[in-house]
């Protein structure tokens, strides 16, 4: 086992260091949601009131409701960054030295996920600091509370990107499938509106964002952040986390996935 | 037949070997064995299958027929054992530009189970061994080309496999460079007691003493020992015979 983990240390310790070299990536990080929350929410607080809606207890200003929102908005592009590097790595070579470590691929894989993913919860929290001195502020508490559903949530999006990443064979390519990827998933959730909110609008966009995982990732974080658990979102960021991750470790693996057949693959 | 392991099996065993890209068939029945603490040269024109034949074996991609052993343990159903004997450079440079030298070693290291002064003392090893010493905290990035291949070389080395594999290792390299990277793999085979197998289309990186596969259109034409395939000749004109082509 020792060998394990000082593998899983080392595919960290890489991340980590990558991250730290390119501050440009981390202000980028921050600045999207920061935008979002000082500008877009603050300009729409008058707009948009929000009667009692649970997790919350009492009215709350749109800037409360939107933050779990823009915690998923961090780690739904920090997915995708890391996907973005998978295909970054696979086009320049770097990803072979990955791949011949005798480590099976899932853990292998599976390390680079958990290590993009605690590399963006440190954004997630970063942005709750500066949020907490912008006036947001949930329970103490909540701060360690929502720690595993940022995780969790990480691991599902960090998935899906990884999954698609697999799909993607030139770094070009890349921008277009985001498109039709991150500015979907994002709009059409929970993360900026209430679900019952869109309902009054269109059933049929309430249908989507409904079954839209992200919606239900944001609503786990939202949940945990007020130190609850929504069950339905647990599943629901669960289950698609394991199919994601079940289908990036197959669509990998030289025998049985896409790649299987068609040169260039790794 | 995949040797035994406990009766020092060969370095490398291709055994009908066979590989499709949808229609297009890029080895054919492809079959040479590197012995233990040889140089094997595998020569061949770009597109011959040599990178392909370098997938396979570093389990990139799954062939689709004949067997590969790596110091006796099956490629496919033994692929931890198989690659943790292997030590490989890529044609295309694989080290990570934002890092340092020792930092891309550490990383490598840690792909291989090898951790805290065990690795660092392994590091310093190998770094001395490619005379990169001096060099250990510099961004990868700003080293030369051929620093970047020694570098390779180093980080191919630092879990002591059993075979090295090169793939066009002096492509894209001076005539300098190119000569330092062949010489240091020549020392390393005998102080390091390493096997090679060494990818490439350069006949002057070959000498007559070594032993040498030639693929074309993914097929082997020719095994044996360079002097006894040039026949008197030179070995570019060996080569021209056999392919019909100029490497």
């Amino acid at each position: 086992m020792k060998g394990w983990s000082i593998a899983l240390a080392g595919i960290a310790t890489r991340e980590f260091l990558r991250f730290a070299r390119q501050r440009e990536r981390f202000l980028a990080a921050l600045v999207r949601p920061l935008v979002w929350l000082f500008i877009f929410a603050a300009g729409f607080r008058s707009v948009l009131g929000l009667s009692i809606t649970p997790p919350y207890k009492t009215y709350v200003l749109y800037e409360v409701y939107v933050t779990p929102g823009l915690c998923g908005m961090i780690l739904l592009f920090s997915g995708m960054q890391s996907s973005l590097s998978m295909v970054y790595d696979r086009e320049t070579g770097a990803m072979r030295s990955l791949l011949v470590s005798p480590f099976p691929r899932w853990f292998l894989l599976g390390a680079k996920l958990l290590s993009a993913v605690l590399v963006a919860v440190a954004q997630v929290y970063a942005f709750l600091i500066i949020a907490w001195l912008w006036g947001i502020r949930p329970p103490l508490m909540g701060y360690l509370t929502v720690l595993p559903a940022l995780v969790l949530a990480g691991l599902m999006l960090g998935s899906l990107g990884l999954l698609i990443s697999s799909a993607i064979r030139q770094l070009e390519n890349f921008a277009g499938v985001m498109n039709f990827v991150i500015f979907p998933m994002f709009f059409a959730s929970s993360a900026l509106y209430p679900l019952w909110r869109m309902k009054e609008s269109s059933v049929l966009l309430h249908a989507i964002c409904a079954v839209n995982p992200f919606t239900h990732s944001v609503e786990l974080i939202r949940f945990a952040l007020y130190g609850q658990i929504d069950p339905l979102s647990l599943a629901v960021t669960l289950g698609c986390t394991l199919v994601f991750f079940g289908g990036t470790v197959f669509m990998y693996d030289p025998a049985k996935g896409l790649w299987r057949g068609r040169k260039g693959g790794a | 037949m995949i040797a035994d392991p406990a009766q020092t099996p060969p370095a490398l065993e291709i055994g009908g070997v066979s590989h499709r890209f949808g229609r297009v068939e890029a080895l054919r029945d492809v079959s040479f064995i590197v012995p233990r603490g040889a140089f094997c040269a595998l020569l061949g024109v770009n597109g011959a299958g040599k990178t392909t034949l370098f997938s396979l074996i570093t389990r990139l991609y799954d062939s689709t027929s004949g067997k590969i052993a790596v110091a006796g343990f099956d490629a496919r159903r033994q692929p931890s054992q198989a690659l943790a004997r292997l030590g490989v450079v890529f044609q295309s440079r694989a080290l990570d530009g934002d890092l340092t030298l020792r930092q891309n070693l550490s990383y490598h290291a840690a792909l291989h189970g090898i951790g805290g002064a065990a690795a660092r003392a392994r590091i310093a090893e190998v770094l001395d061994l490619v005379d990169l010493a001096d060099k250990a905290g510099m961004r990868a990035s700003t080293l030369s080309g051929g620093q970047q291949r020694r570098a390779e070389i180093a980080r191919a080395l630092l879990h002591r496999p059993q075979l090295l594999l090169l793939d066009e290792a002096t492509a894209g390299l001076d005539l300098r460079a190119r000569a330092e990277v062949a010489a240091l793999v020549r020392r390393l085979i005998a102080e390091e007691g390493v096997s090679t197998l060494w990818a490439t289309h350069i006949f002057d990186e070959i000498d007559p003493a070594d032993h040498v596969v030639v693929l074309h259109r993914g097929a082997v034409l020719a095994d044996g020992r360079a002097e006894a395939l040039a026949g008197g000749d030179s070995l570019s004109q060996a080569f021209l015979r056999l392919t019909g082509e100029p490497a």
